[in-house]
C-alpha cells in the first residue's frame, strides 16, 4: 500500500508539473492579465455594492452605447443593492420595444422594471453597421466567457497603449496589450473623469475600470452570493459528518482488525 | 437463497409471492465480502451513487431546459438565474459529470491494478467497459446541450469522425445530422438520447452487479475466497466504509460545485453556438483528452489508408482493446502486489495515459522544451497500445510472480488461517 500511495504521489507530481507548463504556454495568445484584488474572491467573497453600483453606472453610461445585458433584467439590480424606486427609474429611462398593440401595431413604451435590459442595436446587423462590421459581444455572461474572468476585463479596460514599432495595425483597429492578437476594434471605452459618481470617488480609468468589472462579474454570476454562503454550511456540515462517519466505520471496523 | 421467516404478516405475503426481502437481505447484507478490501474499493459504488444523482438533477433540469437551437443557451441561462436553486442543479450536474469520470476512471485502473478483469470476471470487466462506452456518448452529447460555442463545434468535430468511415462515411454523417450541418435536428436527437441513455446505463450497472455478485468481489491479493474466515458480510462493514467514502468524497466535489463550478468548463461554452465563428482552440472536456490526443496524433497515411481513418480507428481501439484485456493477460496472478514487473509498467501506463490527457489540451504545434506536441503525442499513443497488447502480453508469460499467500485471511490476519 505504501509503495502505491508513493507511486501515486509521483504521477500526481508529473501531472502537476505538465500542467503548469500548459499553463505557461496559454500567454502567447495575449499578455496574461495581472491579478486583482476582488471583493468577491475567496470563500466568504461578496459584491461589493458600492463598486458594483457605481460600476453598473459606468455600463449604463458608457457601455451600453454598443454591448447589450440581454440576459440581465431591471428588477435583478436589487442583488447589488438598488432600492425599488431607483431601479423603476432606471428602467424608465429606456425605451422598450413591445407589441403588437391592438391597432396590430409595434409600439415603443418607457421601461418597466420586469423587462430584461434595453439592447443598443435592433439586431447584429445593425450593431456591425454602426461599428465599422465588428460586433460588439453581449456582457451578460462576458466574465464566464473570457480566461481570467474579472481580471481580462479590467485588464482589457486600462490595457490600450501605442502599438510597439514595427506593427503593422489593421484599419481602423485599436493595440490592446490584454485582447487576443493585441488589435481590438473597440476604442478606448474609458476616459479620466467620463462619469461623476454620486459617492465622490473620483473616476480614473483603473477605478472605472474595477467598478464595471465587478459589475460584470455580478451580472455572469447574481448567484455567487447565495452559492458561497450555501457552499461554507454544506462543507461544514459534511467535514463534521464525514469525520463521524469515519468514528463509526473505526468502531464498527475494531473487531475486524 | 436463504430461507428466511420473517414475522410481519405484510412482508411475509410479499415475501411469498416476491422474495425481494429475502434477495435484499441476501445481496445487500449477509452479502460475503472479503474482509481486506482498501479504499480503491469505493469507486464501485461512489460511481454507481453518481449515476442516480445525475439522473435526478438531470430529470430536474429537463423541465426547464428548451431543446431549440434558438432557446437553448437562453433557458440554461434561466434555469442559471431564475429558476429556484437553478443554478444548484446546474452546477452538480456539470461538475457531475467531470466527478463520475475521475471515480470511473480510478475504478477502471484499480481493476488494472488488482486484476480484477481475469477469470471467472471477464464478463463483469466487458460489462464495465460497455457502461464506460455509454457513458462517454452520454457525456458528449449532454455537453451539446447548454449549445455554447464549444457545444456547437464539439458535435460538429465529434460527427465529422464518422465521415472517415470509407465510401459510406459522408452519408452516415448526414444521417447523424439530421440535415447538412449540425444544426435543430441534431440537437433534438441529442437531447432524446441523452435522456434515453443513462436508463441503459442504470441497466447495465444491474448487470455490471449481478455478475459481480456471482464470484463476488476480488481483493488486493488477488487470492480467491476460500471460506468463511475470508469474508465479513456487506452490512454493517461495508456500508459503514462506503459512506464514510462517500462522505469524503462529498466534500471535494461540493467544493466544486460551490467554489469553483467552471473549473473543469471551458469559457467558450459560456458564448452562443455561432455556426460562422470557430474558436482558436477547439478542445474537449478533460476526461475526453486523451482519446483526442491519440486521434491527432496519426497524421500519416498508412499505404492506401487514410490518416484520417486511422486516427478515428486508433481512438475508438484505445477503448475497444480493453475488452480483450482479459486475454491478453495470460498471467494466473491477479494482483499487481504480486507482480514485480508488472507493477512497474503499471505506473508507467497511468502516466502516459496523464501525458495523453496533457497532449489532448495544446495545439499539436506548440512546443515543450522545443520538442513538439505532436511528437510527444504520437510516441505517448505508440506506448499506450504497446502497453496493452505488447508488454502485457510478455510480462504476463516470462514474469516470475511473488509467493502468494494461502488464503486472505492469512494474508491479513496475524495467525490466520489458511
Amino acid at each position: 500500500m505504501n509503495a502505491m500511495r508513493k507511486r501515486l504521489g509521483l504521477a500526481l507530481a508529473v501531472a502537476l508539473a505538465l500542467g503548469l507548463a500548459a499553463g505557461a504556454t496559454m500567454a502567447a495568445e495575449g499578455g496574461k492579465p495581472p491579478a486583482q484584488t476582488w471583493s468577491f474572491d475567496g470563500l466568504f467573497g461578496t459584491y461589493d455594492r458600492a463598486a458594483a453600483q457605481r460600476g453598473f453606472l459606468v455600463y449604463n453610461t458608457v457601455c451600453a452605447a454598443c454591448h447589450s445585458l440581454s440576459l440581465v433584467a431591471y428588477r435583478n439590480l436589487d442583488g447589488i443593492g438598488f432600492k425599488d424606486d431607483a431601479i423603476k427609474a432606471i428602467a424608465a429611462a429606456k425605451e422598450v420595444p413591445d407589441g403588437p398593440n391592438d391597432q396590430g401595431e409595434m409600439f415603443n413604451r418607457p421601461g418597466q422594471p420586469a423587462d430584461r435590459f434595453a439592447r443598443p442595436f435592433a439586431n447584429d446587423n445593425a450593431a456591425r453597421a454602426a461599428n465599422n462590421g465588428a460586433l460588439p459581444p453581449d456582457l451578460s455572461l462576458i466574465t464566464k466567457a473570457r480566461k481570467g474572468g474579472a481580471d481580462y476585463i479590467h485588464a482589457l479596460m486600462v490595457g490600450y497603449k501605442e502599438p510597439p514599432t514595427g506593427m503593422q495595425m489593421m484599419e481602423g483597429m485599436q493595440y490592446n496589450a490584454y485582447f487576443p492578437g493585441n488589435q481590438i476594434a473597440m476604442l478606448p471605452p474609458l476616459s479620466e473623469g467620463q462619469v461623476e459618481y454620486a459617492d465622490g470617488t473620483k473616476a480614473t480609468i483603473p477605478q472605472m475600470a474595477h467598478d464595471v468589472s465587478t459589475f460584470l462579474t455580478w451580472a455572469a454570476e447574481p448567484e455567487m452570493e447565495e452559492r458561497k454562503r450555501m457552499g461554507v454550511k454544506v462543507l461544514l456540515f459534511l467535514i463534521v459528518l464525514t469525520a463521524m462517519l469515519y468514528a463509526l466505520k473505526r468502531q464498527i471496523w475494531t473487531d475486524v482488525h | 437463497m436463504a430461507a428466511k421467516s420473517y414475522s410481519n404478516p405484510i412482508v411475509k405475503w410479499i415475501e411469498y409471492r416476491l422474495p425481494i426481502f429475502s434477495f435484499l437481505d441476501h445481496e445487500l447484507n449477509e452479502y460475503p465480502t472479503p474482509r481486506n478490501l482498501n479504499y480503491w474499493w469505493n469507486f464501485g459504488s461512489l460511481a454507481g451513487i453518481i449515476l442516480v444523482i445525475m439522473i435526478a438533477t438531470g430529470i430536474v433540469l429537463a423541465m426547464s431546459y428548451t431543446p431549440h437551437v434558438d432557446y437553448a443557451f437562453e433557458s440554461v441561462e434561466r434555469i442559471m438565474r431564475d429558476v429556484n436553486y437553478g443554478w444548484l442543479l446546474r452546477y452538480i450536474h456539470t461538475n457531475g459529470g467531470s466527478a463520475f469520470f475521475i471515480v470511473v476512471y480510478i475504478h477502471l485502473f484499480r481493476g488494472m491494478y488488482y486484476g480484477s478483469y481475469k477469470a471467472p470476471r471477464e464478463l463483469l470487466w466487458i460489462i464495465g467497459v460497455v457502461i464506460l462506452l455509454a457513458m462517454m456518448a452520454t457525456a458528449f452529447m449532454g455537453y451539446v446541450l447548454p449549445w455554447g460555442q464549444m457545444s456547437f463545434w464539439a458535435a460538429t468535430v465529434i460527427t465529422n469522425l464518422f465521415s472517415a468511415v470509407p465510401l459510406v462515411g459522408e452519408s452516415i454523417v448526414t444521417w447523424l445530422w439530421g440535415g447538412f450541418s449540425v444544426d435543430n435536428p441534431t440537437l433534438n436527437r441529442f437531447y432524446s438520447l441523452h435522456y434515453l441513455l443513462p436508463f441503459v446505463i442504470f441497466a447495465l450497472v444491474f448487470v455490471h452487479l449481478w455478475a459481480l455478485h456471482v464470484h463476488k468481489s476480488n481483493n488486493p491479493t488477488g487470492v480467491d475466497i476460500k471460506g468463511p474466515q475470508d469474508t465479513i458480510p456487506f452490512h454493517p462493514y461495508y456500508t459503514i466504509k462506503d459512506t464514510f467514502g462517500l462522505g469524503a468524497f462529498m466534500i471535494v466535489f461540493m467544493f466544486f460545485v460551490f467554489f469553483a463550478p467552471n473549473f473543469f468548463g471551458e469559457p467558450d461554452n459560456y458564448i452562443k453556438a455561432n455556426p460562422l465563428v470557430t474558436p482558436a482552440h477547439i478542445v474537449p472536456e478533460w476526461y475526453f483528452l486523451p482519446y483526442y490526443a491519440i486521434l491527432r496524433a496519426i497524421t500519416f497515411d498508412i499505404w492506401f489508408i487514410p490518416a484520417k481513418l486511422i486516427g478515428v480507428a486508433a481512438m475508438f481501439g484505445s477503448i475497444l482493446i480493453l475488452l480483450f484485456l482479459p486475454w491478453l493477460d495470460r498471467s494466473k496472478v491477479r494482483s499487481a502486489t504480486f507482480r514485480p514487473v508488472y507493477k512497474q509498467v503499471f505506473w508507467v501506463f497511468v502516466v502516459d495515459c496523464i501525458i495523453l490527457g496533457w497532449v489532448g489540451a495544446n495545439t499539436p504545434d506548440a512546443e515543450f522544451h522545443g520538442i513538439k506536441m505532436l511528437w510527444i503525442g504520437q510516441a505517448a499513443t505508440f506506448y499506450y497500445f504497446f502497453h496493452i497488447v505488447i508488454l502485457i502480453p510478455l510480462i504476463s508469460v516470462f514474469e516470475t510472480p511473488r509467493a502468494l499467500p494461502d488464503s486472505i485471511s492469512q494474508a491479513v490476519t496475524p495467525g490466520g488461517k489458511s
